[in-house]
């Protein structure tokens, strides 16, 4: 670690000062961040330490929506019950993160800001058609925010503060684990609203998480697992690694859909 | 009636209370004032001619003590191997040296290039950011397919890369070519045994002082042999004569062989410690671990088994490469030669065997013994291959094992690869593993499986080891530089409790409770009043420390005769005391008693006496009730078993489930059944791991992929099944005093096979018939759909 100056702001208000430090970082629930300090792989001049701000924390209901605060840890969207009457699938997402301490410092905001490839909240929140509200005012729609491999559309300086989730009627998300990090080699979150169908792929693509045009529609037209033949993903673009070939995602992704749709009943 | 005290019972691990309560200490626990940090600037790239290198910023750098580069170490020796493997033309192996620093050139990555001393660990990494360093990469050599080709040379001595071509046994050869070019039927399989990093809990670390006042060294150090350590490290590479140096290896935590080995690090932070006059420790990260402990396997072999139509085995011809890495580590040439080639009967009557061995220098870290060492990878090739020639020759695959079986009547059993099997019963082992995994509903539960779109295997595995390693005239004239005796210094203190010096060290294998059990048993008193010391080479006699499942059989023997010489001894104490002659005292559950009277003395009474010698027959007996045993085995042991695995696999993902797993071990006899059964655990749960999830790979510049575990799969909990253990089926070991045979590796040697092929099984019927490990679900995948095409 280098060394840095640390802020520990008890507002957003605090926070959004602390951060116009151009290099300023947010530090939430530190399981990426702070490994990455670690290995003197970032170098910020302030953390800014949001654990102090209540106001991004905790789990509501609003406008039929269930609104997660950014600072809402992976362990409290699991066990709370509201997203398990509401969006179980979202519950049993956050309960399958990592590992007990995983989950009880990481949180939905730390996610969504990193938008790592294989990382599962972004699925849920494109497949759910979620809305990322920020700390500059804006309300950006799920389908804006997610811009490719750990890139999103927030502003420098800018914060997470909290997500909408829409209920759907059901949904499931299903994980297919790498091996070693436990993160998802590919998953796919499977949500179906009167009318449409939203099918959100994390892990497998180059580009970070995505929605599948092809499965959606099949699904929308016939909502079983049985729709879904024939409706295969290219290898194009999908990543290769140790652990699976582009082939080998891009078959993942099919099986993973086929699977969430039964969990969704 | 299970025992509850003494050789037999399952008594609680007395060092778990420290473990498990956070007071246990670890080289990382220990701090002397004054103390400084060592942080080591490694090469990133795999090979490379350092072209400058400039540590002048810094040396200047804030908190900085020393920066020292090879430069600095002239006259040093480099880090020695340990054992000299001869060549198929008789020539020695080729043996660059290994500097303790990169001399002009770095040959892995990880390899240390700068070592800076600073008055914290943050300081060094600061001052490891100021130095120069700008290195030539050249091409790097991964593949030993590639490497043998030369083109790429790692060191000039080797110009084909190849540290030597072992043959054995070569007389065999012509006849061995002769029954396979004959044979009615021959079965060959090309595999890899893959890579792996061992991953002990707590990593490597080391702290050394020199205490100016009287010229003497101390290093505390993770190691599982100090004195091995002090012997390497003060004769090869720093001239410091023994008495002048003390090695402490405190509690450490697990080390499955890559802590037998004398490292770069220790000997640079004992040198050090007097260069600038502080005590110095270094403390290697994960990421650090990954890239310089020891890694394990890695071979390619191929494998032809020539059988008559019943399925008799005529002859096996087996070609290994084998990677050394960048540079030979302490045991590295004999792991693939002598604890590999040895072992190539298996539990089989073949009467013909012949094997040629490369070991290959590679840009990746060196290579070297890991649970099992060579072992498992001669039993994976032969179990693997039989199941393989079951299929071809349409023999059941129990049958075919059956049938070539060294019987019961067989032994002593010369093996036509040197080695003499003392006994055994595998029919036994087998029979039992068979029955505990109910093999008869297999059909049954395959079907269940089936019905759930899943493909059930049966695997079996049969092994055999090489342990208590080992008898000093055998491997001396194997080439190892060591006698592999051990020594044990029984203490009787005057109140008559009992400290025990072993050489042996225990790094999680619970000695301190078995070595107690034993020693308790003989005097007939409590375990609590035996106390066992290991660890330090100021305090234990010299002794060659812990591997190769050797501490009972060989550690514990040297204990177990240190006590019968004190029985011997407290006898005599206890005929003059009792007035009787020494023929007639009986010594039992801690009394002397004469025969045919009511005459009696206790243990503590004849204790006490030793020292307090006043009514003492001192003529003939010296006072004090202390002795030092070295025990040098007459022959190996050979522990042996069956393992019966049930896998579950998914057609749609590739994910391999284990079902099921059950090991019959045949460890002669056992002294703690509960720590025996743990360490079966875990040896499985790492062969599991080496199995389905554990594969170190580097690219092909010589990066490590696999460097974090990000990227290399440890077996997690979840991923095994309950286990079921069994060792009834014993046949004591026949020439050791505890009739023990060692029970460290044989999970992961035994698990590996047993695994793959319950996969195959499970696959058969889609066309596969060879996976190489690990069976991660993407290969898996990639096996059916290529067999499907
Ligand atoms: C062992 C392990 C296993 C894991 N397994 C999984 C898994 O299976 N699935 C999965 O999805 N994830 C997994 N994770 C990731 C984990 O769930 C966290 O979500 C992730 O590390 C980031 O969240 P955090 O709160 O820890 O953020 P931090 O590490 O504190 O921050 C991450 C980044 O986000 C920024 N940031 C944080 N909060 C905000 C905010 N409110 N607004 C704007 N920027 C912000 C930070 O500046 C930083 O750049 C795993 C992590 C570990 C260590």
């Amino acid at each position: 670690m280098y060394a840095f100056d640390y802020a520990r702001p008890a507002s957003l208000a605090e926070a959004i000062e602390a951060m116009k430090d151009e290099d300023a970082k947010a530090l939430a629930g530190g399981q990426t961040l702070i490994p990455t300090l670690k290995q003197r792989l970032a170098s910020p001049t302030t953390l800014v330490d949001l654990n102090g701000i209540a106001e991004i924390k905790g789990i509501c209901l609003k406008d039929g929506m269930v609104a997660i605060g950014a600072g809402t840890r992976h362990a409290e969207v699991a066990d709370s019950a509201d997203v398990q009457r509401l969006i179980p699938a979202l519950a049993h997402l956050a309960a399958h993160i990592g590992d007990p301490q995983v989950r009880n410092r990481g949180t939905l905001g730390g996610s969504l800001a990193n938008n790592d490839p294989s990382a599962c909240y972004p699925a849920a929140v494109l497949g759910l058609g979620a809305t990322v509200h920020t700390s500059a005012g804006r309300a950006i729609a799920a389908d804006d925010y997610f811009q490719g491999m750990f890139e999103t559309a927030l502003g420098e300086g800018e914060l997470i503060t909290s997500v909408d989730f829409p209920v759907p009627e059901k949904a499931a998300y299903m994980k297919f684990v790498q091996p070693a990090s436990r993160f998802a080699l590919t998953g796919v979150f499977v949500a179906k609203f009167l009318g449409a169908v939203r099918v959100a792929v994390t892990g497998a693509s180059e580009s970070g998480v995505f929605r599948w045009p092809e499965a959606e529609k099949a699904l929308s037209a016939n909502f079983s697992a049985g729709a879904l033949d024939g409706v295969a993903l290219g290898a194009d673009g999908m990543i290769g690694d140790l652990h699976g070939t582009p082939e080998y995602r891009a078959h993942l992704a099919g099986v993973m859909a086929r699977r969430a749709v039964t969990a969704a009943g | 009636m299970p025992k509850d005290h003494g050789i037999g019972a399952s008594s609680k691990r007395r060092e778990d209370v420290r473990f498990l309560t956070g007071k246990g200490q670890y080289t990382d626990d220990i701090n002397r004032p004054g103390q400084a940090f060592c942080y080591f600037l490694r090469s990133n790239v795999a090979h490379g001619t350092i072209t400058s290198l400039d540590v002048s910023a810094a040396r200047d750098a804030k908190g900085v003590v020393g920066v020292f580069t090879s430069k600095d170490l002239e006259g040093l020796g480099g880090i020695p191997c340990g054992w000299e493997v001869t060549d198929k033309d008789g020539a020695p192996m080729k043996e660059p040296k290994h500097p303790i620093l990169a001399e002009g050139k770095v040959r892995h990555v990880g390899d240390p290039i700068v070592a800076i001393i600073a008055d914290s660990l943050a300081a060094g990494r600061d001052a490891a950011e100021l130095v120069e360093l700008e290195i030539d990469e050249l091409p790097a050599v991964v593949d030993m397919r590639e490497a043998i080709k030369g083109g790429t040379v790692l060191h000039d001595v080797a110009p084909d890369n190849i540290c030597y071509d072992w043959e054995f046994v070569a007389e065999n050869k012509a006849a061995v070519d002769e029954a396979i070019r004959n044979a009615h039927h021959v079965t060959t399989l090309e595999l890899v045994n893959n890579r792996l990093v061992p991953n002990a809990m707590e990593p490597r670390a080391a702290v050394g002082e020199y205490d100016a006042g009287r010229d003497e060294y101390t290093l505390w150090t993770t190691s599982q042999n100090p004195h091995v350590i002090r012997l390497l490290m003060g004769a090869f590479v720093l001239s410091i004569p023994e008495h002048k140096l003390r090695v402490v290896a405190p509690d450490v935590g697990g080390g499955f062989g890559s802590k037998i080995y004398h490292y770069a690090e220790e000997a640079f932070i004992t040198w050090v410690s007097k260069r600038v006059g502080r005590p110095v420790k270094w403390n290697a990260d994960r990421s650090e671990a990954f890239m310089s402990d020891a890694h394990g396997r890695d071979h390619v072999t191929k494998v032809e088994l020539a059988m008559d139509q019943e399925g008799n085995f005529l002859a096996l011809r087996s070609s290994t490469l084998a990677n050394m890495g960048a540079y030979l580590s302490t045991f590295a040439p004999c792991i693939p030669t002598w604890l590999h080639g040895t072992l190539l009967a298996g539990n089989y009557k073949t009467p013909l065997i012949f094997t040629n061995v490369k070991a290959v220098f590679t840009n990746t870290v060196p290579v070297d013994a890991y649970r099992g060492a060579g072992r498992p990878e001669a039993t994976y090739q032969l179990e693997r291959t039989i199941d393989k020639a079951a299929r071809e020759m349409g023999i059941d695959p129990v049958e075919l094992r059956r049938r070539n079986f060294v019987k019961p009547d067989q032994y002593p059993y010369q093996t036509p690869v040197a080695v003499i099997y003392d006994t055994g019963n595998y029919d036994a082992t087998l029979d039992k593993a068979l029955e505990l995994a109910d093999v008869r509903g297999f059909a049954e539960r395959k079907a269940d499986s089936a019905a759930r779109g899943k493909l059930r295997g049966l695997g079996i595995a049969n092994y055999i080891e090489a342990c208590g390693i080992a008898p000093s005239s055998l491997v001396g004239a194997l080439g190892a530089r060591a006698g592999l005796y051990e020594a044990a210094t029984v203490r009787v203190n005057p109140t008559g409790n009992v400290s025990v010096f072993t050489g042996s060290h225990s790094h999680g294998q619970g000695h301190e409770t078995t070595f107690a059990q034993v020693v308790a048993d003989m005097l007939g008193c409590e375990e609590a009043n035996v106390d066992i010391v290991h660890g330090d080479t100021s305090r234990i006699p010299f002794g060659m420390g812990t591997y190769g499942s050797r501490s009972l059989a060989v550690g514990g023997s040297a204990i177990v005769k240190s006590v019968e010489k004190i029985i011997t001894k407290a006898k005599k104490i206890a005929a003059h005391l009792l007035e009787a002659s020494e023929a007639d005292i009986t010594f039992a559950n801690g009394q002397f008693t004469v025969a045919g009277t009511d005459k009696a003395i206790d243990w503590g009474s004849v204790a006490l006496t030793a020292y307090v010698p006043h009514k003492y027959p001192i003529d003939d007996v010296e006072p004090g009730l202390e002795e030092t045993s070295f025990y040098d085995p007459a022959n190996f042991t050979y522990p042996a078993g069956t393992y019966v695995c049930e896998v579950e696999v998914d057609p749609d993902t590739g994910v391999v489930e284990v079902q099921s797993f059950v090991a019959a071990d045949d460890f002669g006899n056992v002294v703690n059944p509960m720590i025996v059964e743990g360490q079966v655990h875990g040896g499985l749960a790492q062969g599991i791991g080496q199995a389905i999830l554990e594969g170190c790979s580097y690219d092909e510049n010589g990066q490590l992929l696999s460097a974090s575990y990000m990227d290399y799969a440890m077996p997690r909990a979840a991923d095994l099944p309950m286990f079921v253990v069994d060792h009834s089926c014993n046949t004591p070991c026949t020439h050791n005093p505890l009739g023990v045979k060692g029970c460290g590796e044989a999970g992961a040697i035994g698990s590996p096979p047993a695994i793959v092929n319950a996969v195959i099984d499970a696959l058969s019927a889609h066309g596969v018939t060879h996976i190489d490990m690990p069976l991660t679900p993407r290969r898996v995948w990639e096996a059916i759909r290529a067999a499907r095409n």
